[in-house]
C-alpha cells in the first residue's frame, strides 16, 4: 500500500455515546482521490464516522489520519476537510456570494481575489449571476450547489458530504448524482459520501463500505459488493437477492457441491476453505442470473422446474415470481425484454428456470 | 328511505331559523365571528385605555387655577416644559437611565440565555423557571430587597466593613443613580432572557457547525453568526426593557434620592402633592412621544435585520 492509498487512514476507531457503542473497532483505508461511500440503514453509525472526520466527535480509542497527520487533537476549525451538511446549512443572512465566500475570510485575500474565486466557483456549479440572491431564493438543488461551492472554494483534501441529496426529488437528485460524480472527477478532491441509498452509493462510489450496528460488513467496489457479498446482510441490503438454504456435500480443487432446496444439486466454483462438508449454508442468485425457458434446457447449466405466480412488465425488463417446489418463498426473476427469445409467459404457467452456477455465491447462515 | 333523507336535511334549516338574525350573521360571515371573538378586548383597550388617553391630551392644553380647571385652550403647559431646564434635564436623565439598564441588563442576560439555549441539554424549562424565579415576588418586594442589599447599614456595606475592607459605609451605594440602575437591571431581567433565549434557540445548530467546518474558531464564529442570528432578540429585549423603565417612578422614589429622581416622580408628583393636573398630563405626553420616537427606531431595526436575517 502506498501512502496515496492511505490518505485517510481510520485505525481502530471506537466510539461510545454513554454506554452505546457507535462504533465498534472500525478500520478503513481511503485513496487520494477516491469517490468513498459510507453506506447504510440510519443508526448504522456512519454519520458519527464522517462527523469524527470533520471533528465534531472524536473517537472514544484508536485515530484518524489524514494524509499522513494525526487528527485526533486537531480541533474541526483546523482540519483540512471540509463538509457539506445534510440540510446544507446555508447561513440566512448572508447571500450566495458571502455564503461562498465564508471560509476564504481566514486567508486575507483582496476583495477582488475573493471575487473572482466567488465567481469560478458559480461558474463550476452552474450558478453564475447567482451571487447578489439571498438563501431563502434558492430552491433546494441550488442551495445543495452552493453548499458545495463553500466548501470546495477552500480546496480541502477531503470532502465529507452527509446525505447531501437525501432532501431532493428523485429527478434532481439523479441528475445531482452525474454532477457530483463530474464535479469530483473535475476537482480531483477526495470525497467521503454517507448515504442510505444503496442504488446512489452503486452509481457514485469508486468504492464503498457497507455499515451495520457500527460495524463494517463489507468494504468493496460497487461490483464486488453487488456480485460477491460476503453476508446475507450485505447480499439482502444491496439489490434484491434469492436465497436458498443449502448443505455442502463436498469440496475439492474445482469449488463446492451444494445441495439446495429448490435448485437441487449445484458445483459451484470458486469458495474453497471456507467451508467443510455438511456446513449448512445459503447459497444466493441474483434475479437476472435466472432466465426463463418453456421446455427443459440441455446442457451443463442448473434448472428447475416452476410455476409462475406473478408477472410484472416494466418496459425493460420483465419481472417474475416463480414458485419451486420446496422453497418457501418466490423466487424473483428479472429478464430483459426482446433480447431475442420469443417465450411468452403468463400467470400460472409452468416454466423451466435455469442458471449458471458460477454466478451463484455461498454465504453462511446467520 | 326517502322520508328520512328528506328528515335529515330539512334538520339544519330548522335551526338555523330558530337561531334568529345574529346567528345566521356569526354562520355566514368569518369576519363577523372575528369581531365577536375580539369584542371583549376591543371595549377594554377603548374604554380603559383609550378614553383615558383621550382625557389625557386634552387636559394637557388646560390650565390649573386654584383646586379647578381652567379649560381655556393653551399651549403654556408645553411652553414651560421647554422653558425649565428642570422639566427637560430630568427627561435626560430617565432616558439616560433606562438606556443604562437596558444596556447592562442585555448584557448580562445574553450569557444566561446563551447558556441555556447551547449548553444546557436536559430540563431546559426548569432552567428558564429559575431564571424568572425573581418574579415570583412582587416588584415592590424586590425594590425594597435591594434597599436591604444596598442600604447605609446594608448586606455590602456591613460585610465590607466586617472585613476590614472600608472605614465608612459606602453612600453611593444608596439614594444615587447606581443603585436605581442596579435595582432596575435586576428587576426587569426576565424580560430580556425570555427574547434572548428564543432567538439564540432558534438557531440552527448546524449552522455553527457550518461556520466551524468553514474554518472559525468559537469568538469568530459567535460574531459572524450567533450574534447576527440572535439580534431580533437583543433588539426586542432591549425595547421590552426600555419602554417601561423610562416612565418607572417606584425604584427611583425609594432608592433613587436626589440624584436618581426620574421623569416619573415627577409626574406622580403633578398628580398628587402639587395637584396640577395638566402639567402632569403635558408631561406625560411629552415622555410618551419620546418613547414612541425611539421605539419606532427600535422597531424600523428589527425589521431591517430581520430582513437581513431572514
Amino acid at each position: 500500500m502506498t501512502p496515496q492509498d492511505r490518505f485517510i487512514s481510520i485505525r481502530n476507531v471506537d466510539k461510545y455515546f454513554g454506554s452505546f457503542q457507535a462504533i465498534s473497532d472500525v478500520s478503513i483505508d481511503i485513496g487520494h482521490g477516491e469517490f468513498f461511500s459510507l453506506l447504510g440503514s440510519s443508526g448504522c453509525g456512519k454519520t458519527t464516522l464522517l462527523r469524527m472526520l470533520a471533528g465534531f466527535e472524536n473517537p472514544s480509542s484508536g485515530g484518524i489520519f489524514i494524509d499522513g497527520q494525526p487528527m485526533t487533537d486537531v480541533p474541526p476549525h483546523l482540519r483540512p476537510v471540509n463538509m457539506v451538511f445534510q440540510n446544507y446549512a446555508i447561513f440566512p443572512h448572508l447571500n450566495v456570494r458571502d455564503n461562498i465566500a465564508y471560509g476564504l475570510r481566514r486567508q486575507k485575500l483582496s476583495g477582488a481575489k475573493v471575487n473572482g474565486m466567488v465567481g469560478e466557483m458559480l461558474d463550476l456549479i452552474k450558478l453564475p449571476g447567482y451571487g447578489n440572491r439571498k438563501a431563502n431564493e434558492l430552491s433546494g438543488g441550488q442551495r445543495q450547489r452552493v453548499a458545495l461551492a463553500r466548501a470546495l472554494i477552500l480546496r480541502p483534501k477531503v470532502l465529507l458530504l452527509d446525505e447531501p441529496l437525501g432532501a431532493l426529488d428523485k429527478q434532481l437528485r439523479e441528475q445531482m448524482q452525474l454532477e457530483l460524480r463530474e464535479l469530483q472527477r473535475t476537482v480531483g478532491i477526495t470525497f467521503v459520501f454517507v448515504t442510505h441509498d444503496q442504488e446512489e452509493a452503486l452509481t457514485l462510489s469508486d468504492r464503498i463500505a457497507v455499515m451495520s450496528r457500527g460495524e463494517v460488513l463489507q468494504l468493496d467496489t460497487p461490483t464486488g459488493l453487488y456480485e460477491r457479498p460476503v453476508s446475507r446482510e450485505v447480499a439482502s441490503f444491496i439489490g434484491t437477492m434469492n436465497f436458498f438454504d443449502g448443505r455442502v456435500t463436498g469440496s475439492d480443487a474445482a469449488g463446492l457441491t451444494v445441495d439446495a432446496a429448490g435448485l437441487g444439486t449445484l458445483h459451484i466454483p470458486g469458495p474453497k476453505g471456507a467451508f467443510t462438508d455438511g456446513d449448512t449454508v445459503h447459497v444466493a442468485l441474483r434475479p437476472e442470473r435466472f432466465e426463463l425457458a418453456g421446455e427443459a434446457p440441455a446442457g451443463e447449466s442448473g434448472h428447475a422446474r416452476g410455476v409462475v405466480r406473478n408477472a410484472a412488465y416494466l418496459g425493460e425488463r420483465s419481472h417474475y415470481y416463480v414458485e419451486l417446489e420446496g422453497v418457501e418463498a418466490p423466487v424473483a426473476v428479472s429478464a430483459q425484454n426482446g433480447s431475442g427469445s420469443s417465450f411468452s409467459v403468463s400467470e400460472g404457467s409452468p416454466v423451466w428456470l435455469k442458471w449458471h452456477n458460477e454466478a451463484a455465491v455461498v454465504l453462511r447462515p446467520e | 328511505m326517502s322520508d328520512q333523507t328528506l328528515q335529515t336535511r330539512s334538520a339544519p334549516v330548522a335551526t338555523q331559523a330558530t337561531a334568529g338574525r345574529f346567528g345566521r350573521l356569526m354562520q355566514r360571515s368569518e369576519a363577523a365571528r372575528g369581531y365577536a371573538l375580539l369584542a371583549p378586548s376591543l371595549i377594554f383597550l377603548g374604554v380603559l385605555i383609550l378614553v383615558p388617553f383621550g382625557i389625557l391630551l386634552v387636559m394637557s392644553f388646560w390650565t390649573a387655577s386654584g383646586f379647578g380647571f381652567d379649560t381655556g385652550f393653551t399651549t403654556a403647559n408645553y411652553q414651560k416644559f421647554f422653558e425649565r431646564p428642570i422639566y427637560t434635564a430630568l427627561l435626560n436623565r430617565s432616558l439616560f437611565i433606562s438606556g443604562m439598564v437596558t444596556v447592562f441588563t442585555v448584557l448580562l442576560c445574553y450569557p444566561m440565555a446563551y447558556y441555556v439555549a447551547f449548553h444546557v441539554h436536559r430540563h431546559k424549562m426548569l432552567w428558564i423557571v429559575l431564571m424568572t424565579l425573581p418574579f415570583w415576588t412582587s416588584y415592590l418586594l424586590r425594590v425594597f430587597a435591594w434597599k436591604v442589599v444596598l442600604g447605609y447599614e446594608g448586606v455590602i456595606n456591613s460585610a465590607l466593613m466586617n472585613m476590614g475592607l472600608i472605614e465608612a459605609p459606602l453612600e453611593f451605594l444608596l439614594y444615587s443613580q447606581q443603585a436605581v440602575i442596579i435595582t432596575l437591571a435586576h428587576a426587569w431581567a426576565a424580560f430580556a432572557i425570555l427574547p434572548l433565549y428564543v432567538s439564540l434557540e432558534k438557531i440552527d445548530k448546524s449552522l455553527l457547525e457550518a461556520a466551524t467546518d468553514l474554518g472559525d474558531g468559537p469568538v469568530r464564529r459567535f460574531f459572524r453568526i450567533t450574534l447576527p442570528l440572535s439580534l431580533p432578540g437583543v433588539i426586542s429585549a432591549s425595547l421590552l426593557i426600555f419602554i417601561p423603565t423610562t416612565g418607572d417612578y417606584i425604584t427611583p422614589a425609594l432608592l433613587g434620592g436626589p440624584d436618581g429622581a426620574m421623569i416619573g416622580n415627577l409626574i406622580q408628583k403633578q398628580f398628587g402633592p402639587i395637584n396640577n393636573w395638566p402639567m402632569g398630563a403635558a408631561l406625560s405626553i411629552i415622555l410618551m412621544l419620546c418613547i414612541a420616537t425611539i421605539s419606532l427606531v427600535f422597531i424600523l431595526l428589527t425589521l431591517f435585520v430581520r430582513k437581513r436575517v431572514s
